[in-house]
Order: C-alpha cells, then sequence, then structure tokens
C-alpha cells in the first residue's frame, strides 16, 4: 500500500520530539478525524529554522508526511520554508495512496500553522501566509480519560 | 517465534483446514461432474451435496430442506434481506435492524431505503448488545422483518437472538440473523430460537472462500436472487459449487465436532490476553463485555494513538491483527461499532481487534503482549495528544 520511502519515514521518523522554549509551534488537525501534527520551529536571528521537531497522533501517512515535512523545512528561511507545498512532500515520499493525499495537505498546513505562531510572535508577515484553519493550538479539546 | 508470523484475524477469514482441502481435491479433478447429469458420476456429486445439506441443518436443527448454498455471507444477507422485502413489501414496508450490523446488512438496508422501505436502527447498550426494549418499541403493524447479527464482528457482543426470535413470533415478523461469525463458534438452535433466516459463511471457520449459506424456514414466501436453472429448489441458480460445498461440509464437521474444545481453549487465551493488556498497558479500554463475547475476540482501544499506525508496527514484528479506525475502512470516520457503543472518535481511531484460533499458543499471546507495549509506548511517544495529557497532569 506504502511507497518503501513512505515506510522508512514511518519506521524510523525524522525529527520526531519537542522543542522546549520553541521559537514556533503549530498544531493542525483533530483528533475526530484521526490525525493531528506538531510542528516545533527553532529559528535563528537570520529566520532560518535551525532545528525542527515533530508529534504525530494518525496513520502511517501522517507520520511519514510529518517526518518528510521537517526534512523539507529544516536549514530553510522561513520564507524558503513557505514554498514547501503538499506536492513537494508527496513527491519526496514518492507518492502516497489517493485517500491518503490528506496528509500532505495536513503537513503542509501543519508547517504553515507554525510559520503563523512565528510572524505573530515576531510581528512578520510571510506572503500568502493565512491563518491555519485547523490550527487546534489555542482551543485545545480535552481528552478522555479511563 | 519460529512461524512466519503469528495470525490474529480470524473474524477477517480462516486458512482452510488440510482435511478441507484434502476433501475437496477428488472435485476439482475425476469427480469434476456437473450435480445434474444423468451418467452416474455425474449424479453421484448430487448425493455429496445433499449429505453436506443434511449435516448443516442438523447442526442448527433445521430441516435438510431449508439450507441454501450461496456464495458467502453477504450473498446471503443480500438475498435475505431483499428477498423478504419483496414478498413481503404489499404486507408493510418497515425493517427493523441494528446499528452494529454487518456492512453486507447496513448497505442492504440502505438501498432497500431507496426502493421505499423504512428501516429502523436500534441502539446497542455500552457493550455492543442490542436494547430489547427499544427493538419492541419499534415494531409498528407494517414491520415485516428483524434482522440482528447474531454476533458482532468486531467487539465479538453476543446478541440475545433467542429473546428477539420470541418477540418476533409473537408479533409475526420475520426474524433474520447474520450469523457469519457466531456460526461454529457458539451453539444455535433455529428452532428454539425461531429463527426464519440464517446466513453463514465457509471461509470465517475454516472452510473455502466463495462459499455459505442462508437458512430460510420452510413457509417463507422468498424468490430467486439469482435466476437460472432448477439448483437450489429453484431458489438460487447457477451449477453447483461442488468443491466449495465440500470443503465447507468438511470445515462444519470439524467446527461442530471440536467446538467445545477448541472454544474453551480460545476463551483462555482471549481471557489471559485481555488481562494482560488491561494490567501491562495503561490508558486501555476493553470493547464489549468481558464474558458476554465470542470466545476468540479482543478488541482493545489505546488513548492517544492511532490504529493504522499500531496495524503497520505489529505487521513489522509479523503479528497480523485489524482496526476500527478510519484509515482502515477507507472513511474519515472510525467504525460505526465503536461509534454505537459511546466511544468517542478519538478512542474509537485507536482500537485494536485481535481474533484468534486454536493454531495460537499461550506463547504467541505473550510475544503479542510484549511487542504491544513497546509499540504503545513508541507511538505515544510521538503523539501530540499524549504529550498534552502529560504536560496536564504533570
Amino acid at each position: 500500500m506504502y511507497s518503501e520511502k513512505v515506510m522508512d519515514h514511518f519506521t524510523n521518523p525524522r525529527n520526531v520530539g519537542e522543542i522546549e522554549d520553541a521559537s514556533a509551534v503549530g498544531t493542525v488537525g483533530n483528533a475526530k478525524c484521526g490525525d493531528i501534527m506538531r510542528i516545533y520551529f527553532d529559528i535563528d536571528e537570520n529566520q532560518v529554522i535551525q532545528e525542527v521537531k515533530f508529534k504525530t497522533f494518525g496513520c502511517g501517512a501522517a507520520v511519514a508526511t510529518s517526518s518528510m515535512a521537517t526534512e523539507l523545512v529544516k536549514g530553510k528561511t522561513i520564507y524558503e520554508a513557505m514554498q514547501v507545498t503538499n506536492k513537494a512532500v508527496m513527491e519526496a515520499l514518492d507518492g502516497l495512496p489517493p485517500v491518503k493525499v490528506h496528509c500532505s495537505l495536513l503537513a503542509e498546513e501543519a508547517i504553515h500553522a507554525a510559520l503563523w505562531d512565528y510572524c505573530q510572535k515576531n510581528g512578520i508577515t510571510i506572503d500568502g501566509l493565512e491563518k491555519p484553519k485547523s490550527d487546534i493550538h489555542e482551543d485545545e479539546e480535552d481528552e478522555e480519560e479511563y | 517465534m519460529d512461524k512466519k508470523f503469528i495470525y490474529l484475524d480470524h473474524a477477517a477469514t480462516t486458512a482452510a483446514r488440510p482435511e478441507v482441502v484434502e476433501a475437496m481435491l477428488p472435485y476439482f479433478t475425476e469427480q469434476f461432474g456437473n450435480p445434474s447429469s444423468v451418467y452416474g458420476f455425474a449424479a453421484g456429486n448430487k448425493k455429496v451435496i445433499t449429505d453436506v445439506r443434511e449435516m448443516i441443518a442438523k447442526s442448527l436443527n433445521g430441516n435438510t430442506q431449508d439450507i441454501y448454498f450461496t456464495a458467502g455471507g453477504t450473498e446471503s444477507d443480500n438475498w435475505a434481506l431483499k428477498a423478504a422485502a419483496e414478498a413481503y413489501g404489499a404486507k408493510g414496508n418497515h425493517i427493523i435492524t441494528t446499528k452494529i450490523e454487518h456492512h453486507a446488512i447496513l448497505h442492504t438496508c440502505e438501498y432497500l431505503e431507496k426502493k421505499g422501505f423504512e428501516i429502523t436502527y436500534v441502539d446497542v447498550d455500552e457493550y455492543g448488545v442490542v436494547k430489547l426494549d427499544q427493538l419492541k418499541a419499534a415494531i409498528r403493524p407494517e414491520t415485516i422483518l428483524i434482522s440482528v447479527m447474531f454476533a458482532n464482528n468486531e467487539i465479538g457482543s453476543i446478541q440475545p437472538i433467542a429473546e428477539i426470535g420470541a418477540i418476533a413470533k409473537e408479533h409475526g415478523i420475520i426474524f433474520h440473523t447474520d450469523a457469519v461469525q457466531a456460526y461454529g463458534q457458539v451453539p444455535i438452535d433455529v428452532q428454539a430460537m425461531n429463527i426464519d433466516m440464517l446466513s453463514a459463511s465457509g471461509h470465517k471457520l475454516n472452510g473455502p472462500k466463495g462459499i455459505g449459506f442462508l437458512y430460510i424456514k420452510k413457509g417463507l414466501k422468498l424468490r430467486s436472487l439469482i435466476h437460472g436453472g432448477a439448483q437450489e429448489r429453484k431458489r438460487r441458480a447457477g451449477t453447483e459449487n461442488v468443491t466449495g460445498i465440500v470443503g465447507l461440509g468438511k470445515a462444519i464437521e470439524i467446527a461442530m465436532a471440536t467446538m467445545e474444545e477448541r472454544t474453551a481453549k480460545e476463551v483462555k487465551m482471549r481471557n489471559y490476553l485481555i488481562d494482560r493488556i488491561l494490567s501491562e498497558i495503561p490508558y486501555a479500554r476493553l470493547n464489549g463485555h468481558r464474558t458476554n463475547r465470542l470466545p476468540n475476540n479482543v478488541n482493545i482501544s489505546f488513548q492517544f494513538i492511532e490504529g493504522e499506525s499500531l496495524l503497520i508496527m505489529l505487521d513489522m514484528k509479523g503479528i497480523c491483527a485489524s482496526s476500527g479506525s478510519a484509515c482502515t475502512s477507507g472513511s474519515l470516520d472510525p467504525s460505526h461499532v465503536l461509534l454505537a457503543i459511546g466511544l468517542p472518535h478519538e478512542i474509537a481511531h485507536g482500537s485494536l481487534r485481535l481474533t484468534l484460533g486454536d493454531e495460537n499458543t499461550m506463547e504467541e499471546m505473550d510475544y503479542v503482549v510484549e511487542e504491544l507495549k513497546a509499540i504503545v509506548q513508541r507511538l505515544r511517544d510521538m503523539s501530540p495528544l499524549y504529550e498534552d495529557f502529560v504536560k496536564k497532569n504533570r
């Protein structure tokens, strides 16, 4: 069902984890649909993404696209990161099954959410960057506990 | 582990037993004759089919002539519902079923809704057992059919079939049960339980795929779904699947003879697996009832993680399982069964179904628990939901 690249990024995901006191954090998706991605950026004074980490709740494709997205933005400026599209993520993974294309969209959205967070904090605007629709960072859902 | 993989998906399908394959083989070659032919060697196949039919009838305490071979559970379900709707549509246009039926029933009901039938989907309780008071209250003068599965395929909940049969009989309503998961696992008596129609499938009980049957009680005026020759008392035309019927017969013979011993072993492994998982993995819950469930069914939700990821990681450890997550269903919604027992979406996404067979061992159960512990932790370490939960409870 998945390409070798997807399986590789699922089984050995790059940049899993969190960054304490990160420059920016973006969380998108919702638990109801079964996909949540959170991306952390450490951005230096030259607006270069020095460090990136992610955490994902979701299927194999969701984990793989998050992992690939972090690889693609690492070392880039925030403006270059803005150009990383879901298509680029998919191509880098040698494709996704049609029902999993939304995972790559979510990965793109996660990058945008983290960039948005950075822009908000630093009073910057990036052309074409809008507040992510499914950003759940501000109203996290209460999880039920048994 | 010396085996290639540990198969824990017996509710999906099972391997045909060697005895089953052996019994089938001659009917592909030297005994290839068409049972409808006159000459001796072919006509012998007619008797073979009758013998299997007789044995199936005996296993259900029904009459031989009431067993009709089909291509499997889905065809049986389609036939039962569509034919009953057609035959009794003049009497009424209302059908009662439940929210936890297999798609073979649910999607057939949707089709019938488009044809003008009204369907009531009765709720189940937190353990996945149909609410009898609701079912009774749903009965109207125009109700012609009640269809309730014998046992659920996802969470294994066994339904109060005898009670439903009695209710249906009291109101003069036809009662159909989809027994695809239950047949061969629990005793079934169509007379004592007042079952008018029953669907079953071969490949769930170590028989071949592509063969099953529908029990239709004598007197029901159901028409054929497949028109053609005179096979199956003209109700299901087409040259009989002789190899399939022979294989099905052998599988049922073994399943019935070993039921007590086999299911006792499965129950022991099932309970052991449930106990270990629930006591050793935090934030896990059992879906379905602790004891009122199929002998071989385990269904557990792990909070903060998603089912497909879990399945892929188990697969890499050689463990075959299934899940009720959206990603395995091809839609955005997780299993309708898990939602029907009241699970929130995010918990339903993290469900795991393990269905055992008699070739499984306790040693395998231990291996599965150990691997599962590591995999669940690994996925939680990757999960933003778990991160938030840990921070909140720090």
